[in-house]
């Protein structure tokens, strides 16, 4: 830990059996049914710039054993010794050694192909990005096909960077290889898996 | 026979009650406490402890209390038990020439320093039932005198060989690589003999026994030689990230075996012996000369052999090796199948009668029309 | 359960089968690699689905668990009873009324809900076991999507039997990449596989892989133009409700040949029974009145 810090890192889940089950739901439903925007409500005071939806789910899901990168603009001391002290993490400064992927500032971001993205014969090695979005609505914006959706799903996302459209074309046609995500926003999250095919 | 197989809570609950009630036996004969079971049992108490990966005595016992004498049952306890635990660390090797040594032998030098100690063993008992021990109460036998072998001065048979350099030489090629641990990440394949060596140290003794057998009958041949056996405490020592420098935890007892076999050399290589390894928890030889030998057979790949033995077959071994996971599978036959069953018997009548359809229509109808 | 966590596994462990489950989803039809756990159940008896619903059930949870299509099979009771002590959560034989159902064997009559998953115990997840024993081969073979031994193999049954010879783990295409084996279920029950709105997880403990077919994911059971897939069907009916479209268990009712046909969905077979469906011998059974009361 940090040991400039001060003041101990603020809380983590009220209640980590329960509160990780119920993130771990919330997210599971979001990736089974790309599009689709569930609420991870449960309270967590987590530092600036982590939205309640990513803390969450880093709480939920990482660990001593899966490292993780976080962007330039999350890298504060508070953020670094929140998730030190409550996941417990190795932070790596390389984005294709990183299991987890936290991105606050999409503009900075880096391609998604910078990440680890599996291989043939193990595709479930690659990483899972936790991105943080401007805006998130289930109706309108860009439309949703692949496994998890019954006919199509709409999604509108706001603050994705330039180009993402023809990135994640890219990492569609990886498949089975290529990294998921997770778009943050708030309390909310909606996932798009490998398997999603994205149009405007 | 349809109530049977739906069982329900209560035939469950009868069934354990059932269960105890065997395990106790006649409550005319005193109770077996684990203390018994521990001091008098206590190389069944050594391959539970090995084969549950968890060194603890009293919990060994404990379990084989528990599962009637049933070792399978008993390892299958303590693993289940073990997976609960939580783990704060990985402790520093052990080094077994630091060994407190209760007996060590080699096959390969007549004598050597720090000498042969036989220690408890059975290699020279004659096989005989000793009527004696049927009666109990009787007089604690009286202590063996003690030898004159010195620790300190016991060096490893191989690691004299290694000076001459006519013995590979046992490095960590990765020393900075955390070691695998086959409990926390699924095996893959091709395997790392770190991964190996615990997949064997876990794996049940009689199926390595049988391996190792077939290794010397020719299967993967080998050609070994039992280099040393020792058995004694070694000491555990863990560096708690906070202090940064080895704190004791305590002692274990272990059994190591290295194997000595033959290597006529490669293109790159001159000739020099080879090394197979076992290690188990408490006094356990022909669990870890089996080991070793097994070991030795799995390295093929690695020494160039040709690999056309089961022993040899990393995928074979170590799949079938585990006891728990085998016993499971074979004995979830017993559950109900009859819904594959069931499909199969439509499957088979369909076939049937597309058979007998068949044969109709190739005979000649007056023959046909008789038969009906 | 005193000393032990909520259902049963450790938090970090859970996290763990969380990840491969999510990957799992991510890549339908592929088995993930996962660090299965020792469980106080016996490896073959449903530690992988044990693991799974371990790592997904919450307090708001209502589990059933069924072998056999059957809740009161004894190891569906041990496995529900073990979840009852380690959760507490509420439990059901009411296929209707389940938010997780755990099985064995079958997928029930009752069309499952988008508000339900269902986890299934896998023996042997892979499947190209069969044709080729070694990890390393099949790993590459569904690198490659090279799945033409399998289309031999059905076709030689083809040739030798004049049909695909195989009545249960029948092979499918999830989402069209990767060959799948759906758990011993009976083939019957393969088109419920199909573009199910409920999320579908399978579990092998032994085997230590998880894999998934997300909600309305093609599930296409192999076959031939000339021999096109079809499912079991039986000349019988239900004994006790009179159902002609479920999957029936035959069971022997004397030493002299004597066999009834009763559906092996103990819930499906119920509620037909309390909604007034009546089979040619409702009593052969002996069944306790409360299996037929609402």
């Amino acid at each position: 830990m940090n040991h400039t810090q001060t003041a101990a890192p603020s809380p983590g889940f009220a209640d980590p059996v329960q509160d990780s089950q119920r993130a771990f739901r919330g997210l599971l439903d979001a990736i089974a049914r790309p599009g689709t925007i569930v609420r991870l409500d449960a309270a967590v005071s987590a530092p600036a710039p982590l939205s309640a939806a990513a803390a969450a789910a880093l709480l939920t899901l990482v660990d001593f054993e899966t490292p993780l990168w976080i962007d330039g603009a999350a890298a504060t001391p508070e953020v670094l010794a929140w998730i030190r002290f409550h996941c417990g993490a190795p932070i790596t400064t390389e984005p294709a050694a990183a299991r987890f992927a936290l991105v606050t500032d999409t503009v900075a971001m880096p391609p998604l192909d910078a990440f680890c993205q599996g291989d043939d014969s193990y595709p479930d090695r690659s990483a899972t990005l936790l991105v943080a979005v401007e805006g998130l609505e289930a109706r309108n914006g860009f439309r949703l096909t692949g496994p998890g959706i019954e006919d199509e799903a709409r999604l509108a996302v706001e603050g994705l960077p330039p180009g993402f459209i023809a990135a994640w074309g890219r990492n569609r046609a990886g498949f089975p290889c290529g990294v998921d995500l997770f778009l943050t926003c708030g309390d909310r999250v909606a996932a798009l898996p490998r398997s999603t095919r994205l149009e405007v | 026979m349809y109530v049977a197989v739906k069982g329900g809570e209560a035939a469950i609950a009868n069934a354990e009650r059932l269960l105890a009630e065997k395990r106790r036996g006649d409550p005319a004969v005193p109770e077996l406490s684990t203390a018994q079971i521990e001091q008098q049992l206590g190389l069944a108490v050594d391959r539970v402890m090995t084969e549950g990966s968890l060194y603890d005595r009293e919990l060994a016992a404990l379990a084989l209390k528990q599962a009637c004498g049933d070792q399978l049952e008993a390892v299958f306890l303590l693993r289940a038990f073990r997976t609960t635990l939580p783990r704060f660390g990985a402790s520093e090797p052990i080094d077994t020439a630091r060994m407190q040594v209760e007996r060590r032998i080699s096959a390969t030098f007549k004598d050597l320093p720090g000498g042969q100690v036989l220690g408890p063993s059975f290699d020279y008992t004659h096989r005989l039932l000793d009527f004696s021990l049927l009666a109990t109460g009787g007089e604690p036998p009286p202590p063996a005198p003690l030898g004159e072998a010195e620790p300190e001065s016991m060096p490893h048979v191989l690691a004299m060989l290694d000076r001459e350099g006519l013995i590979e030489s046992e490095i960590d090629r990765r020393p900075d690589a955390p070691v695998p641990d086959i409990t926390r990440d699924p095996m893959t394949f091709p395997a790392d003999r770190a991964a190996r060596l615990q997949g064997l140290a876990r794996g049940d003794e009689g199926f390595l026994l049988a391996l190792g057998y077939s290794v010397q009958r020719g299967y993967g041949r080998n050609h070994p030689f039992a280099g040393e056996i020792r058995f004694g405490a070694v000491e555990v020592e863990f560096v708690p990230e906070e202090l940064g420098f080895a704190v004791s935890l305590g002692d274990v007892a272990v059994t190591e075996c290295e194997m000595i076999n033959q290597f006529k050399g490669s293109a790159t290589e001159p000739p020099q012996f080879t090394r197979g390894y076992g290690l188990a928890f408490g006094h356990c030889e022909r669990k870890t000369m089996a080991m070793a030998l097994v070991d030795r057979a799995l390295r093929a790949r690695e020494l160039g052999e040709e690999i056309d033995s089961p022993a040899q077959d990393e995928e074979f071994v170590l799949y079938h090796a585990d006891n728990v996971e085998a016993s499971g599978f074979v004995q979830h036959l017993k559950l109900p199948h009859y819904v594959d069953f069931q499909a199969e018997l439509v499957l088979v009548r369909g076939m049937r009668r597309a058979a007998e359809a068949a044969a109709q229509r190739a005979r000649p109808l007056a023959v046909a029309a008789g038969e009906e | 359960m005193d000393g032990y966590n909520f259902a049963y596994l450790d938090e970090q462990t859970k996290r763990m089968i969380r990840r491969a489950i999510l990957k799992a989803v991510a890549i339908p039809g592929y088995q993930v690699p996962f660090a299965s756990r020792e469980m106080p159940l016996p490896y073959g008896w449903g530690t992988g689905g044990i693991q799974v619903t371990a790592a997904i059930i919450g307090l708001a949870d209502t589990l059933k668990v069924i072998d056999q299509g059957a809740d009161d099979t004894t190891n569906a009771v041990s496995i529900r009873r073990f979840f009852a002590r380690t959760t507490g959560v509420a439990t059901t034989e009411r296929t209707a009324d389940a938010t997780i159902i755990q099985t064995r064997h079958r997928i029930p009559e009752r069309s499952l809900r988008a508000d339900q998953i269902i986890v299934f115990q896998v023996p042997i997840p892979e499947p190209l076991r069969w044709l080729e024993p070694r990890e390393t081969e099949t790993r590459k073979m569904h690198a490659l999507s090279e799945y033409g031994a399998m289309h031999v193999k059905l076709y030689e049954d083809v040739a030798r039997h004049g049909r695909i010879a195989t009545a249960y783990d029948y092979p499918v295409m999830v989402g069209g990449r990767y060959l799948m084996r759906p758990s011993p279920i009976p083939k019957f029950d393969n088109p419920k596989l199909d573009r199910s709105p409920a999320l579908q997880l399978f579990g092998a403990g032994r085997e230590k892989r998880i894999y998934a077919v997300p909600p309305h994911t093609e599930v296409y059971s192999l076959d031939f133009e000339d021999h096109p897939f079809e499912v079991q069907k039986w000349e019988q009916a239900c004994a006790l409700c009179g159902a002609g479209d479920s999957f029936l268990d035959e069971v022997i009712v004397d030493d002299r040949g004597g066999r009834i046909f009763v559906c092996s969905d103990s819930d499906h077979c119920g509620e037909r029974r309390a909604a007034g469906h009546v089979g040619a011998q409702p009593d052969a059974l002996g069944q306790p009145a409360d299996k037929v009361a609402p």
